[in-house]
């Protein structure tokens, strides 16, 4: 086994782990921090069927970003779209026989890959053209996009340019998930692309990719707008003393 | 600061300005005095160490809010606020956007509490708690009025107003206060009103309010305070005692009650509805601030309480009070606790309960100034959007003319008057003027459009901002009025016919 393979192997076991405990660790703090007041923001739902559906049209549709801005909007909502899309296609990677639909995912997930790097152009291209967002745009934002333009570009470059062995790789990642692990073909372009992909996964928790678990816990947009009719009480609004008196007492 | 600056001009139509970087950073308000900040249990001035101890605050504070929390990871600088508050819009100061105003606090949360921050602050933009940082943050943090209008557009519902209160509730705890906000919280423990009107200047008031309206009626119209089993308490800001326009939101309020023949009374003890500490963040106060309420309310027997016309009053008491000081199960279940007085009076409206002439009105065009902090921090009615309906169709029940403004800057999309947030003080007039752009734009377009000469609203800050800020645009600064002003003009009284 070579050294190559031996190196990626623990490097994914190392950035799945981060991924997933990093995600979960954070979705257990926000969880557990509580929200001692009412501050849903309109539109604002009167009832949890409402928030649901709220939240839903919000990460489907990005509803907020729709009304806010319409480029933001496009680029980012193609971005995110063929990003689920390529997501989907390399499932074919990870399954032995590849399901149906996955199958099925196939064609779009490639077309998808070209959206979305549209979409990260026109993002970044707002970091350069527009003042505002080239005032609030830190070092880690470009890089980010730096990060995921070069995943998709060494993807494509795979697909069209330097074909790799993917039946080895896929047999690379199967033996990775049962833990008997398998020899990686030594391609430059895709060393490259996986390193890149575990570089994303690590930093995800660590990141304002954060954004993804966050919004969930986001309470302007979870919560029910309900406050005359039901008690809240969290934290320490749950801890208030009340120095008056109350009623027959 | 009295220094001079030029009003910015109205435009044929809005634009967004190109950054110009450090053009507010001069403003500041008045620093608190010592024995003000020892009033609300704040130290007097900045503590030793002040550094540590704002970096310890900040972690409390996010660990006792998953709002804040979720806030300060979540943002992905997409840049979707950036032209959607109006003190950028007014000022074009790059920190006036909503994102970099939040980056003041986030780069200091990042530095001391995230792993980036820790290890890569450069990438990050985190920074440490100096006194430059400090600085920026007393300077930007009251730049914000907190009108949550950034927190609409936002993917992720992220609100400036949750950071800006933190961040002054941080340099509240460091020793630095705002002394407006800080002077009037004191007044309100002491006294029991923003304003200072002790008992006796107050009862004299309302026994002028009922000479005056008798002598423009003939009716019998009562003002009542302290008075035990009144059917109703009615909580309003003080500035509704003591100054135009305010003034003729009560005499319309005492009118309703008048002729729907409801008992209500004003208490000495709760004679202010505003509560200050929503701005400065602090829930001590908060708390502290609602109790009188509560406390007004079990002493006088009522069975219900009703709000008047301020906007974050009413904030504070949808949103807040159940959680704060209720349970109120010693009130009428049949009526919603608390109840807005446009509730009040659209509910009997709509009972055929008032008779109302709107030709009274017919010297006026109207139009509505959606309040901020009714807008989008609270509602009215049982449907959502009954803060945005309820007003106009009362409006439209006793006035023959009126038009609204620009669907994006009214509604939920309203713009803030400019004074909100503990803002509304003569330090800060530039700010003030400057920030009220966005709407004197939209205003400007229906007065030219359709000869709007009166501007109602449902908030004593928002009338007070306007009544100093309207001259500056060029408009009378009578043009802005109260709701209730309106129907109190409208309303006949005396026997129904």
């Amino acid at each position: 086994m070579s050294v190559l393979t031996v190196l990626y192997a623990l490097l994914f076991y190392v950035a799945t782990a981060t991924l997933a405990g990093g995600v979960a660790w954070k979705c257990w703090v926000y969880a557990r921090t509580p929200q001692p007041l009412k501050i849903p923001i309109p539109p604002a739902p009167a009832t949890r069927r409402g928030v649901v559906l709220r939240m839903l049209t919000e990460v489907t549709l990005f509803r907020s970003l729709f009304r806010s801005n319409k480029w933001i909007w496009l680029f980012g909502w193609i971005f995110h779209v063929a990003l689920l899309a390529v997501l989907l296609r390399h499932l074919r990677y990870f399954t032995e026989p590849v399901w149906f639909w996955v199958d099925m995912v196939q064609p779009f997930g490639l077309y998808a890959a070209f959206a979305m790097l549209a979409g990260l152009v026109g993002l970044w291209a707002r970091r350069f053209l527009v003042d505002r967002v080239r005032y609030i745009s830190s070092p880690s934002d470009h890089l980010m996009l730096a990060l995921l333009v070069a995943i998709a570009a060494s993807g494509l470059a795979m697909k069209y340019l330097v074909h790799t062995d993917i039946i080895a790789l896929k047999a690379f990642f199967l033996g990775l998930m049962v833990f008997s692990w398998q020899e990686l073909p030594a391609d430059p372009v895709l060393l490259v692309h996986l390193a890149l992909v575990a570089v994303l996964m690590i930093v995800f928790p660590l990141s304002k990719l954060l954004h993804a678990p966050g919004v969930f816990f986001s309470p302007s947009l979870n919560q029910v707008d309900d406050a005359r009719e039901r008690r809240h009480a969290a934290g320490w609004s749950a801890k208030i003393v009340r120095a008056g008196r109350t009623p027959g007492g | 600061m009295a220094t001079a600056f030029e009003t910015p001009p109205l435009g044929e139509y809005p634009v967004i300005p190109l950054l110009r970087e450090g053009a507010m950073a001069h403003s500041k308000p008045f620093v608190a005095k010592p024995d003000l900040q020892k009033g609300l249990g704040f130290p007097g001035e900045l503590v030793p160490e002040w550094e540590k101890v704002a970096v310890t605050k900040l972690g409390e504070l996010v660990s006792q809010s998953r709002a804040l929390r979720v806030f300060l990871d979540s943002c992905v600088k997409c840049g979707a606020c950036t032209d959607k508050c109006h003190y950028y819009l007014g000022t074009a100061d790059p920190k006036n956007m909503p994102v970099a105003r939040q980056d003041l606090l986030r780069s200091v949360y990042r530095r001391y509490y995230t792993f980036a921050g820790k290890f890569f602050p450069w990438l990050v933009g985190a920074r440490d708690m100096t006194k430059k940082v400090l600085d920026d943050w007393y300077s930007y943090f009251h730049q914000c009025s907190q009108c949550r209008r950034c927190a609409v557009f936002c993917p992720y519902g992220i609100d400036t107003a949750e950071i800006s209160m933190a961040a002054r509730d941080i340099m509240d705890t460091v020793g630095l206060g705002q002394k407006y906000s800080n002077e009037i919280i004191g007044k309100v423990h002491k006294i029991g009103n923003n304003l200072g009107l002790p008992e006796p200047a107050l009862r004299n008031t309302l026994d002028g309010l009922e000479e005056d309206v008798k002598e423009a009626t003939g009716v019998e119209v009562k003002f009542p305070l302290d008075v035990k089993g009144a059917e109703v308490l009615l909580v309003t800001p003080s500035a509704d005692f003591f100054a135009e326009p305010h003034i003729d939101g009560l005499i319309g309020y005492a009118k309703v009650f008048h002729a729907a023949g409801i008992s209500w009374t004003l208490s000495s003890h709760a004679s202010e509805a505003a509560n200050f500490s929503l701005f400065i963040g602090n829930h001590d106060n908060l708390q502290k601030v609602a109790e009188r309420i509560r406390e007004a309310a079990l002493e006088l027997g009522v069975k219900r309480i009703v709000v008047g016309e301020c906007g974050h009053a009413w904030r504070v008491a949808y949103s807040f009070w159940n959680t704060l000081i209720g349970p109120f199960d010693f009130l009428d279940p049949r009526y919603p606790a608390p109840q807005h007085i446009c509730e009040l009076t659209y509910d009997l409206i709509r009972r055929g309960a008032l008779t109302l002439d709107k030709s009274a009105n017919d010297d006026k065009v109207v139009t509505f100034h959606d309040s901020c902090n009714v807008s989008r921090g609270s509602r009215m009615g049982n449907v959502p959007g009954g803060q945005f309906t309820i007003p106009r169709e009362i409006i439209r029940a006793c006035v023959n003319k009126f038009v609204d403004m620009a669907p994006e800057t009214i509604g939920e999309t309203t713009f803030c008057c400019g004074g909100g947030g503990g803002l509304l003080t003569d330090d800060l007039v530039e700010l003030r003027v400057k920030g009220a752009l966005p709407r004197m734009q939209a205003l400007q377009r229906v007065v030219e459009e359709h000869g709007v000469n009166y501007m109602a609203a449902i908030c004593a800050i928002c009338k007070s901002q306007f009544t100093k800020v309207l001259p500056y645009y060029e408009h009378s600064r009578d043009m802005i009025g109260s709701v209730h002003g309106l129907v109190g003009n409208a309303i006949v009284l005396g026997p129904k016919r």
